[in-house]
């Protein structure tokens, strides 16, 4: 190896390094922060880590504001949206994948074009419709529009994935007298698994730190979800630092856990996405 | 499409059975999708404010909105700006990083890991992070600066500089997909054809020009709509971290619709603002898809 060669690897992993330390940089701090007295906290020149550790923020976190209770109305949301997604945006996607029906060109247009639609634009008459209903201050609003598909670009991301599989398998399977459930449930979708835990993994992952939705349609403290709460707790906490970042630092742990877990199927996900498209 | 196939379905039975399978998703776009925006439109020509009985103005709100309404303008300026230069910095800090990442680096699965981390980190607890971090007086920022000899920054708190903050951080929790999708794109380059420029004595640069890039550019054209769309959706950090301030400097569009919508009831207003906001994001996906078949190539499409 050249000595020119060397030099430009030593470069390459210096600013890689330099770039993951300013990545890893904030969370450190917040953890960091997480931890000490609020002497600490605001000392110059900063300490680097806490002269005494302090649990005791994490413990005074969740004794001012209820979030085991969060984190279970978060479940009661996170979960059914992401079976529902699974299930509806896959079926919507065979449709389309495999069938031919009038319209199927203009509605699958309206699936494109809904993907690039800010929900912005159709929030107002939504949240009349909700409120008609009296529904609104319920989890029905956050929960029900994913038994719909579950979001256009996920119907459109299943139905790429169902064009690659050779239509051989519907067709020997169609000899063996399989309904065309049958065929969808127990054919194809498991030729398209690792786009399935994609989906649900993005789902929950959106699920989990979406604020409009339940800023919109939370009014009770009793309903808030993780992401309501800590809002209101960063009114409340916006000068105890220490107790503040104990509180975000519980707030982010869940979807690490489920990151590192599902990391796999993650990447490949976030890959066929841009790849598919 | 038309291959013999046999046991085909009789045609009218295969369309039933295809709207049965697809119902799910034509149901959502009617309910949640195409009957809103009609609604939306009809509020919009109205003055409704929850408490009252609508009246119907015609066009006035939208008259108002470009003569009269103050806000709108600064939020449209704000808010293109932000877009502009979140896209841009978005975009060449991902491309760089992916194009690093590339050079056969040991650990490459550990740093995409790091870099993709804070994209995990959920908006509300990042926000409550980032006011600690931009905090002028004890913030971790204005401290480095200060080790470093540099005169302190307002940050959040600065007219001129709650953009770039802004842009900052959702650099560092937003980079995250359009990293890994950009090194997967890279990946897929076939060796020979940059092999083949190096044989012709080209340097790096040649082969990025000639080869990568073209090669890339379906995933470069994804990852610029979806960090453009998202980022003109900007809301939660404007809501929770600067309240639009200072100066009306991080009023952004859909912050700007919420609180007249949802703060000062003025549902007609707010309304119009939103059917702006889908005309403006339909005309920016109309001029993406022109203007992108003069740059990104297909595989195998005919060119």
């Amino acid at each position: 190896m050249s000595a020119a060669r060397a030099a430009r690897t030593t470069l390459l992993y210096l600013v890689l390094v330099v770039g993951a330390a300013a990545c890893l940089l904030p969370v450190f701090w917040q953890v960091r922060s997480s931890l000490m007295t609020l002497v600490d906290v605001f000392k110059f020149p900063p300490l680097l880590w806490a002269t005494h550790t302090r649990w005791d923020n994490y413990v005074q976190a969740m004794s001012s504001s209820p979030f085991l209770l969060y984190f279970r109305n978060t479940l009661i949301v996170v979960v059914p949206t992401v079976l529902a997604t699974l299930v509806t945006s896959s079926m919507s996607a065979y449709g389309f994948a495999r069938f031919r029906f009038p319209g199927r060109g203009f509605w699958f247009s309206m699936v494109l074009g809904a993907i690039i639609l800010p929900p912005a634009v159709v929030l107002i008459p939504q949240f009349i419709l909700w409120s008609r209903l009296h529904l609104v201050n319920t989890f029905y609003p956050l929960i029900i529009p994913f038994w719909f598909g579950g979001g256009a670009f996920n119907v459109f991301l299943l139905r790429q994935f169902f064009m690659t599989i050779p239509r051989d398998f519907d067709d020997a399977a169609r000899i063996d007298g399989a309904r065309y459930f049958r065929i969808y449930w127990q054919i194809l979708v498991p030729f398209i698994q690792p786009a399935l835990i994609a989906v649900g993994l993005f789902q929950f992952f959106f699920q989990w730190n979406d604020f409009f939705g339940p800023l919109i349609y939370l009014d009770s403290p009793s309903l808030y979800t993780l992401a309501l709460g800590l809002s209101h707790f960063i009114g409340s906490y916006s000068t105890q630092w220490n107790i503040l970042m104990a509180a975000a630092v519980i707030v982010v742990i869940p979807p690490i856990i489920v990151f590192f877990v599902g990391q796999r199927y993650f990447v490949e996900g976030v890959t066929l996405t841009g790849i598919k498209m | 499409m038309d291959r013999p196939v046999l046991h085909r379905p009789a045609r009218g039975r295969e369309a039933l059975i295809g709207y049965l399978f697809a119902s799910p998703v034509i149901l959502g776009l009617v309910i949640w999708v195409m009957a809103p925006m009609v609604g939306s439109l009809l509020i919009s020509f109205t003055d409704w404010n929850v408490l009252t009985a609508p009246h119907w103005l015609g066009i006035r709100n939208y008259v108002n909105l470009f003569t009269s309404d103050l806000f709108f303008g600064k939020s449209l300026v704000v808010t293109v700006y932000y877009v502009v230069l979140n896209t841009a910095a978005t975009f060449l800090y991902s491309l760089v990083v992916a194009l690093l990442l590339n050079q056969k680096v040991k650990g490459q699965g550990v740093f995409r890991s790091i870099f993709y981390l804070p994209a995990i980190v959920p908006i509300v607890a990042s926000s409550a992070l980032w006011l600690w971090l931009f905090n002028p007086d004890f913030g971790l920022y204005n401290q480095i600066l200060l080790g470093l000899g540099l005169k302190k920054s307002l940050w959040l708190a600065g007219p001129s500089t709650v953009i770039p903050s802004l842009v900052i951080m959702s650099v560092w929790g937003g980079a995250g997909n359009t990293i890994v999708i950009f090194l997967a794109a890279l990946q897929g380059v076939p060796r020979p054809l940059l092999e083949a420029v190096e044989i012709d004595g080209g340097n790096w640069w040649h082969k990025f020009w000639a080869v990568t890039w073209p090669m890339i550019s379906p995933v470069t054209f994804f990852n610029l709509v979806v960090s453009l769309i998202n980022s003109f959706q900007i809301f939660v950090q404007s809501y929770i971290m600067t309240s639009g301030g200072p100066n009306n400097g991080s009023l952004f569009y859909v912050y700007l619709m919420y609180r007249e919508g949802f703060e000062r009831n003025a549902m007609g207003h707010a309304a119009a603002l939103s059917w702006i906001l889908f005309l403006m994001v339909s005309a920016l996906g109309l001029v993406l898809f022109r203007w992108s078949r003069e740059w990104v190539h297909y595989e195998g499409a005919a060119g």
